[in-house]
């Protein structure tokens, strides 16, 4: 069953344009040197909205926790039922998260810990989302 | 008519020191309407409009105030499903009836301006619009009762509840993710409470030792409060009190959640009546005194809370609620924290100390002795998951507990400070209430 397809705004556009070209680009402040996902008007630790800048990061992370959806609420989703539903941090910066279906690894199954890399997953005709694959 | 955006009521920041209007600002009187699981659409008799007028007038009847003596109004204006539930919260449109009931106010929603044509109100000068949730709405009245905004004032929670599974229309059943969603949704995450608590708790689970069904105790003692509780759904539906194995077997939702860790929507509605210290000495019920309300809104930091905002978050809660009271962990008698999904109530145990409950504590302390006749009888509401997601029964049970009414479910130990709220981990409020003014 196809992922929910996001619909990029201006704000988010740029992100979405990385993504469709399999890339992971996240806002940066070129003044206080925080990375911020998901994309804000301006940087949340020091206000700068001027100093925001996109910067490719490395598609590398770990998983550090995870939970089963089994009666969740999307329509969509719902034939997916259960579906891991984990949250992955950013190994260049842990305070930065994602969540991750966790493609290959079977519901119930995830493996708390593990390192995961990037990838991509189409969910409409010319749409990528950004997933997470745990490193064998 | 003064709104709430033209004057500055919120505690929301660091360092405000004692509360000026502490213990001058009490509550007289309070109400609640019968808790039916959802409105039939139909009878008018137990729409949420009359349940709120029915809670609006047991508030006054217990205060002793009448119609003409109330000079404010804060009523939330977004029903139970609103607010986060966005679009898959709306069950119109429908057909309507005749006024009052000729739109979807009265019906789902209640807002001040419905209640004082369908009340008769003539006297209100303060009733804003725009108006959150419960948790926040009380430290509203307070200070406008102690800047005198106002001087009688009304706090009523309307939380409806139709037929229909809760939120699954609207932005649930679209294929497309818009706004916030668009880093959420694609993944599965449809928003609300138990997807941002659930994560921390693991979280949780992981750092401090333990297992998700270390709360069955906690869930289990919350349900046997709530049939203690008079005015909750539990006691009036004979709901069966479960036991650990009920729980431990329970159907998943958000595995590890399960469907016992989760508040039942209801179609209900409560009324407090806020007064200042002075005017409520005089009045038909004990008053118990607002010594503090504080209120927060966190932004996260990224997509998903960790344990690490959520236990910063909330120890700066503790901090400005005990700061602005002039009390600390040990001076709290009754602790009446939010249960709406029972994976954020340790977060609140813990940073705000209760009974000397530390970081990383509160499975050991769910599996003592937690009961109201105990001496640690901790959620003696038994909150949302033992009363329905009525969202007040932390307010009604710490009223309650101070005047000594709170019948079987009284408390054997001391009852002269209550701490109450509807609040998450990132956004809500707290309410300091004392026996004493001071």
């Amino acid at each position: 069953m196809p992922k929910i397809i996001p619909v990029p705004d201006e704000l988010s556009q740029p992100f979405w344009d990385a993504v469709n070209q399999r890339r992971l680009a996240l806002q940066n402040c070129t003044v206080c040197g925080k990375l911020q996902y998901p994309p804000q008007a301006a940087c949340q630790v020091c206000g700068s909205a001027d100093g925001l800048e996109w910067k490719d990061v490395e598609g590398k992370g770990h998983v550090a926790t995870c939970i089963v959806i089994e009666d969740g609420r999307l329509n969509r989703r719902m034939p997916d039922q259960p579906y891991n539903l984990a949250l992955v941090t950013l190994d260049q910066d842990p305070t930065v998260n994602f969540y991750s279906n966790l493609p290959g690894v079977a519901a119930y199954q995830a493996p708390i810990g593990a390192a995961v890399e990037l990838t991509f997953e189409e969910v409409a005709p010319g749409q990528l989302i950004h997933e997470w694959r745990v490193v064998e | 008519m003064t709104s709430s955006n033209d004057f500055r009521w919120r505690r929301d920041t660091d360092g405000l020191g004692v509360w000026e209007h502490r213990g001058k600002v009490a509550i007289a009187g309070y109400g609640h309407s019968p808790v039916d699981r959802r409105w039939d659409g139909v009878n008018l008799d137990a729409s949420l409009g009359a349940y709120t007028i029915m809670a609006c007038e047991k508030a006054m009847e217990q205060a002793g105030v009448t119609i003409d003596q109330v000079d404010g109004i804060v009523c939330c204006d977004s029903h139970i499903a609103g607010g986060s539930g966005g679009s898959a919260s709306n069950w119109a449109p429908r057909p309507y009836f005749d006024a009052p009931y000729d739109s979807e106010y009265g019906i789902t929603l209640i807002n001040a301006q419905w209640l004082i044509g369908a009340m008769g109100f003539k006297n209100v000068k303060f009733a804003p619009t725009g108006v959150p949730t419960i948790g926040e709405m009380v430290g509203m009245a307070s200070q406008a009762v102690g800047d005198g905004v106002c001087n009688t004032c009304l706090v009523i929670y309307p939380t409806g509840n139709l037929e229909g599974r809760y939120r699954r229309g609207g932005e649930n059943a679209d294929d497309y993710a818009r706004g916030a969603r668009q880093w959420t949704v694609p993944w599965g995450n449809h928003g609300g409470n138990d997807f941002i608590n659930i994560f921390p708790h693991n979280q949780y689970c992981l750092k401090y030792g333990g297992e998700h069904d270390d709360l069955a105790p906690f869930v289990i003692n919350q349900h046997k409060n709530g049939m203690l509780t008079p005015w909750g759904f539990n006691y009036n539906h004979d709901i069966e009190p479960i036991s650990v194995e009920d729980y431990k077997s329970s159907r998943y939702i958000l595995n590890p959640l399960r469907i016992w860790d989760c508040d039942r929507p209801v179609n209900a509605s409560a009324a407090y009546l806020f007064t200042t210290a002075e005017r409520a000495q005089d009045m038909k019920s004990q008053p118990v005194y607002v010594l503090n309300h504080s209120q927060h809104n966190f932004r996260f930091r990224t997509t998903q809370p960790d344990l690490d905002e959520v236990e910063m978050w909330t120890d700066k809660q503790a901090a400005r609620m005990y700061e602005g009271a002039g009390l600390g962990p040990a001076d709290v008698d009754i602790f009446n924290p939010y249960d709406g999904y029972s994976i954020m109530t340790q977060f609140f145990l813990e940073g705000f100390q209760w009974h000397g409950v530390k970081r990383g504590d509160a499975f050991a302390f769910y599996s003592g002795d937690i009961s109201v006749k105990g001496p640690h009888p901790f959620s003696s509401s038994g909150g949302n998951l033992g009363n329905g997601r009525t969202r007040t029964a932390m307010y009604t049970d710490s009223i309650e507990q101070l005047r000594g009414t709170a019948g079987d479910r009284q408390v054997a130990v001391k009852a002269e400070t209550a701490l109450c709220a509807f609040t998450t981990p990132s956004s809500g409020g707290w309410l300091m209430l004392g026996k004493y003014p001071s």
